[in-house]
């Protein structure tokens, strides 16, 4: 996730302050991992200083003063741009795994029983997940339906590993 | 047994070393495995490699060629065709990736149907169906004929006829293999929750892994063996 692009996103919904932008990124973007204030607002500084973002006047609050700010023509322009653009379809190789399997038939050790190992670790969290689906709100539904489908798409993967080791190996051992 | 003086339950089901062939193809060689009491365990592998047939030796449809299945204490394999058929009509419940409901009676019919084929009174058994399909939200279907209904209200007649003995065992053969993704993964979800309610055990076999990841366990099962990922991994 790319924080200041979802600041300034949020931002273009309306104005905020600093604590508001991070409770909303913390809603919505920050599942597991909220966003420290001072990332917030050193975040916000750099945005400020490339002209994304205004930031007001000091007001007097419950708390400290704070500073309401407001997106600019130019970050709205970046967020618009953004969005347009598409995300890259990563491989999502299992590059890893794939080191692993092809170096134990190398040497001869059991690549099966590397994959059984990584198909049980893929459905542990797999089952995690779909606890989060049943128990969670639907942010947190959506976040894990998308884990659980590249988690899907890995031990399809396996699967099919699985099903060619024999001709793998023959391909890697040394004659 | 025992641990700390309290008992620990012991396999509700088991096949120990069961082989079975469909004329010169093994579809098992030695599978084995144990279910507990309240389980929900998905039974997964590639398609030919046995699973079907290992949940079709574990609810007593098929005898294995050699090796025994357990069931409560007691040895299903050597029982007659005909107590086989009767445990299977009052003490298990079967979901199938069709449904396999029958197209003639109505919704309600093909719920109370198992509890008719056990004589129970018709009264009693349209009232336990009615109350099934309550509470799967199929009240206002009950009158129709099943060809009227989408392919997951379909599963959820199928879910309800499974129930509606109080089953000990529910075996669900990919109950949502005809069913697209999200339907599925209610249907899944559906049973799952419903048999936990009930106590029930379920054996579901499934290629899907989103379906496998709704059981507490899973169990491979390749080239007719099975593979407990669990057993020698540490990967809990």
């Amino acid at each position: 996730m790319t924080v200041p692009l979802a600041l300034l996103g949020l931002l273009d919904r309306e104005p905020s302050y600093g604590y508001d932008l991070k409770r909303g990124y913390d809603t919505y973007f920050g599942r597991g991992k909220p966003l420290p204030f001072g990332q917030v607002y050193s975040t916000l500084g750099r945005l400020a200083r490339d002209g994304k973002v205004t930031a007001g006047q000091s007001e007097p609050g419950d708390g400290p003063d704070r500073k309401r700010y407001a997106i600019t023509p130019l970050g709205k322009q970046e967020v618009e741009a953004w969005l347009a653009e598409p995300v890259a379809a990563e491989p999502f190789l299992q590059t890893v795994l794939f080191t692993k399997v092809v170096l134990a038939l190398m040497l001869g050790h059991d690549a099966q029983s590397y994959l059984d190992t990584q198909r049980a670790t893929h459905m542990r969290r797999m089952r995690e997940l779909s606890e989060i689906k049943r128990s969670g709100a639907l942010v947190d539904a959506l976040l894990a339906d998308h884990a659980l489908f590249h988690l899907e798409a890995d031990l399809r993967w396996i699967d099919v590993t699985t099903a060619r080791l024999g001709a793998l190996a023959e391909m890697v051992r040394p004659a | 047994m025992t641990v700390d003086g309290l008992p620990v339950p012991g396999p509700l089901l088991e096949a120990r070393s069961v082989d079975r062939s469909y004329g010169r193809t093994q579809a098992l060689r030695e599978a084995s495995l144990s279910v507990t009491a309240g389980e929900i365990l998905a039974i997964m592998g590639p398609s030919g490699s046995g699973k079907s047939t290992l949940l079709h030796c574990l609810a007593g449809i098929f005898t294995p060629d050699a090796g025994e299945i357990w069931f409560d204490g007691r040895r299903l394999d050597l029982l007659s065709d005909a107590r086989r058929s009767e445990l299977r009509r009052t003490t298990f419940g079967f979901v199938f990736q069709f449904g396999q409901l029958v197209p003639e009676l109505t919704v309600a019919d093909n719920v109370a149907l198992p509890l008719l084929l056990g004589r129970a009174r018709r009264k009693q058994a349209y009232q336990r169906a009615g109350g099934w399909l309550k509470r799967l939200e199929l009240d206002e279907w009950s009158e129709r004929r099943t060809g009227e209904l989408s392919g997951g209200q379909a599963q959820r007649v199928a879910i309800a006829r499974a129930l509606v003995t109080r089953p000990k065992v529910i075996f669900a053969d990919e109950p949502t293999g005809a069913l697209d993704s999200l339907t599925g993964e209610k249907v899944m979800e559906l049973l799952v929750s419903l048999a936990r309610q009930e106590g029930a055990t379920v054996i579901v076999v499934t290629h899907d892994a989103r379906v496998a990841a709704c059981a507490d366990r899973e169990v491979m099962v390749r080239d007719g063996k099975v593979t407990d990922p669990y057993a020698s991994a540490a990967v809990r």
